[in-house]
């Protein structure tokens, strides 16, 4: 028997409504009993004056393998999100080969990981976009959601189609939204930054149009959707609208893009490269609005690792996205909850139990009798990222040097302790 | 030193002072331009490198006669093939001339920012001999200079410039330095070739040359590429020329007195005609031997480290 006490900590469970000191107790992988003074376990982990959340489960990352394992590959990115405090992770099907049927699912599944990983299935057969990929011998291998991610599904007929096959086997699509014919081929946020560094830039309409088609399209059909990495104004506002008309629409933001603007880019900075692209300081704002008010309803990292030589190139050809994982929790607190956009325990609910649901995990709680996958958080740490230490493989974000407040201390997957201080246990 | 750097990578980040200095060692350069005895020893002993990845005959040439007229040793490197298209080591690329110990590496590139990735993987210092759509740094400082020895002074001059703003290196560069030393710059261009946020860089923005070119004492032409009009921008180079080309009667709407400069290479009919390229107003032939004077004076303030 393997059980373990968590004593003394502040627990905030969300969708239990609990906000309080609490001991939770596990057993056996399960939470067996959660209460005021417990006293059993054989191992008891006093998390005084600590917070005791549901595991962050993260539904949209880049794990980079198989395919590309000399950027990250599934044990190493596992790794880099027990530090960052997630229990699950969902990858998405962007590898070599594309995850579009049950074995290439099989073997992520079976790859050894310090953390859950979910992968999600592509759309379409090699994300090109033409015949759809095979969604019910993806679903029994594992799959919890499909997603072109990287790429939009261009031919809306095609996209229309995905919905409602998708919707036979109950896997959400996530809906990676970008219209190439609108300029896609950029590199930056368009605007006066765009143009005085010479750089092709990336209008807000690329993203806001496939948004607006996709609503309309589960809209017409009363199927529902998820939006992947909202990040403009008018892309906030189109499913505010849409929710508020009744549409099954859910969606993501990532902590950068409540955390850093274009600016970030200045100088040729590549590591701020990725897609959609950092925006302005009016969608930033924008993006917190739709935090706080429900319209965004979960943040996920988009973490995308690449290797050096990926990034320490021209802004042209280096590679989109930053390492995620670790710096996730801390952007929350330091920038949403610190800031008074959010409180803690919402923020927790949109790291923790709205993606699980969204996913259709039955996770994200500190329920009796559910999974014993729990993260106790430090909302007090002060830290200064720095890339170097990432654990990850890959080094590139844009925030090394910055201060944070609030960090993972410890993450627990199937009552098993991964991450302690820091340190992968 | 340019400012605070060893590399001169554009105008926005280049201070006033260093703007005017620069301008104020060309007219020493010049003399010796054209003169009988086009020799100096400013660079003697000192390794010029020219890397230029898209095609050049002016800004080339300009660099490489200067290097040559200074004493240094001045080698042009062929960089074959679009760098556009083609992912190559730009670092390792730059680091082998480096290490050959070049004191100046002038470089020329297709995307912007290269030159940027350049420098700081060299101890060279480099010269942006122009990066994709972002600037030209040695093309604004000759039309400045070319203006001044016209005009005298860049303050409250009325600078029109018309064309594809949007894909323009020049056009940036001349805006930074223009506005910086106090010039009036307006653009004109249709409203596809006006890149976004633009009028942030402290430009009015016209989309009828008409009304643009009136009481203007600098008109600046740019060049219409034909690939623009397979881009979309706009339907054909001829109606391009009717509603946006600069010609003589169009001229006629700028004071008596303005002159009229051009970055080259000129497609004639096109942003302007031959009868504006060839008229007294004209100063395209003199920003070319400008160019060779004001590079002259850029490449020796670069090796003052
Ligand atoms: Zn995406």
């Amino acid at each position: 028997m393997n059980s373990i006490l968590i004593k003394n900590g502040h627990v905030i469970d969300p969708a239990n409504n609990i906000d309080k000191k609490l001991d939770i107790y596990v057993e056996d992988g399960k939470i067996k009993e959660v209460g005021e003074n417990l006293s059993k376990g054989d191992t008891v982990v006093d998390a005084k004056g600590k917070v005791v959340v549901p595991g962050l489960i993260d539904m949209h990352c880049h794990l980079r393998e198989p395919g590309q394992e000399y950027k990250e590959d599934i044990e190493s990115g596992s790794n880099s999100a027990a530090v960052g405090g997630f229990t699950s992770i969902a990858c998405m099907p962007n590898t070599t080969p594309v995850i579009d049927n049950g074995s290439v699912v099989n073997f992520i599944k079976t790859r050894p990981a310090r953390v859950n990983v979910y992968p999600i299935g592509a759309i379409t057969k090699g994300q090109k976009g033409e015949r759809l990929s095979l969604m019910a011998e993806m679903k029994k291998e594992g799959i919890v959601a499909v997603s072109e991610d990287g790429d939009t599904v261009a031919n809306s007929g095609i996209m229309r189609n995905a919905l409602q096959y998708a919707s036979n086997f109950n896997l959400p699509v996530i809906a990676h939204c970008e219209d190439d014919t609108l300029g896609s081929d950029g590199i930056m946020n368009e605007g006066y930054l765009s143009t005085i560094l010479g750089l092709k830039g990336i209008n807000k309409a690329v993203e806001e149009n496939i948004i607006a088609r996709d609503i309309l399209i589960a809209e017409n059909d009363k199927q529902s959707i998820h939006i992947a990495h909202v990040t403009t104004k008018g892309g906030v506002e189109l499913i505010r609208q849409a929710k508020a008309r009744g549409v099954a629409v859910t969606c993501e933001t990532c902590p950068q893009y409540f955390s850093l603007t274009e600016d970030a880019v200045d100088g040729f900075n590549t590591y701020a490269k990725m897609n959609p692209p950092l925006r302005t300081k009016e969608d930033v704002e924008a993006v917190k609005i739709g935090l706080k008010d429900g319209t965004i309803d979960a943040i996920a990292t988009d973490h995308a690792p690449h290797h050096i030589n990926d990034k320490n190139c021209e802004m042209a050809f280096a590679n989109n996205g930053m390492v995620g994982f670790e710096t996730a929790f801390g952007l929350g607190v330091t920038n949403l909850v610190n800031e008074g956009h959010l409180t803690l325990n919402e923020l927790i609910e949109k790291m923790s139990y709205t993606p699980a649901a969204i996913l259709r995990l039955d996770k994200g709680t500190l329920g009796v009798g559910k999974d014993a996958d729990i993260t106790i958080v430090d909302t007090e740490c002060k830290w200064t990222v720095d890339i170097e230490k990432f654990v990850s493989k890959a080094k590139n974000s844009p925030l090394d040097g910055f201060k944070l407040t609030g960090k993972a201390a410890m993450t627990i997957v199937g009552g098993k302790v991964v991450m302690e201080d820091g340190a992968l246990v | 030193m340019f400012g605070n750097s060893k590399d001169l990578l554009g105008i926005r980040d280049l201070p006033v002072s260093e703007i005017q200095e620069i301008l104020d060692r060309t007219a020493e350069m010049k003399k010796i331009v054209m003169s009988q005895n086009r020799k100096t020893t400013d660079l003697a002993g000192r390794t010029v490198n020219i890397l230029f990845y898209e095609n050049s005959t002016r800004t080339r040439l300009s660099f490489e006669m200067g290097a040559k007229m200074m004493s240094s040793v001045a080698c042009n490197i062929s960089a074959s093939g679009s760098s556009v298209t083609k992912k190559e080591n730009l670092i390792d690329t730059a680091r082998t001339i480096d290490v050959m110990q070049t004191d100046i590496l002038i470089m020329r590139h297709g995307l912007s920012g290269a030159p940027h990735l350049v420098a700081k993987n060299v101890n060279a210092a480099v010269i942006n001999g122009g990066d994709g759509t972002h600037e030209h740094p040695t093309q604004a400082l000759l039309d400045a200079y070319t203006i001044i020895e016209k005009k005298g002074d860049l303050k409250g001059l009325k600078v029109v410039i018309v064309g594809d703003i949007a894909h323009s290196r020049v056009a940036r560069s001349n805006i930074w330095l223009l506005t910086k030393m106090g010039a009036k710059v307006s653009i004109c261009a249709p409203k596809t070739l006006i890149p976004s946020g633009i009028e942030q860089m402290g430009v009015t923005v016209y989309n009828d040359v008409e009304v643009a070119l009136k009481d203007a004492d600098v008109v600046m032409g740019l060049r219409i590429q034909l690939e623009r009009q397979k881009g979309g921008y706009f339907p054909d180079l001829v109606e391009y020329a009717k509603e946006f080309g600069i010609n003589e009667k169009r001229l006629k709407l700028a004071k008596s007195d303005a002159i009229v400069l051009h970055p080259g290479p000129v497609n004639r009919e096109v942003e302007i005609t031959s009868f504006v390229y060839d008229c007294d107003q004209s100063v395209i032939d003199e920003q070319v031997t400008n160019g060779v004077a004001i590079r002259m004076a850029i490449m020796k303030k670069a090796i003052e480290r």
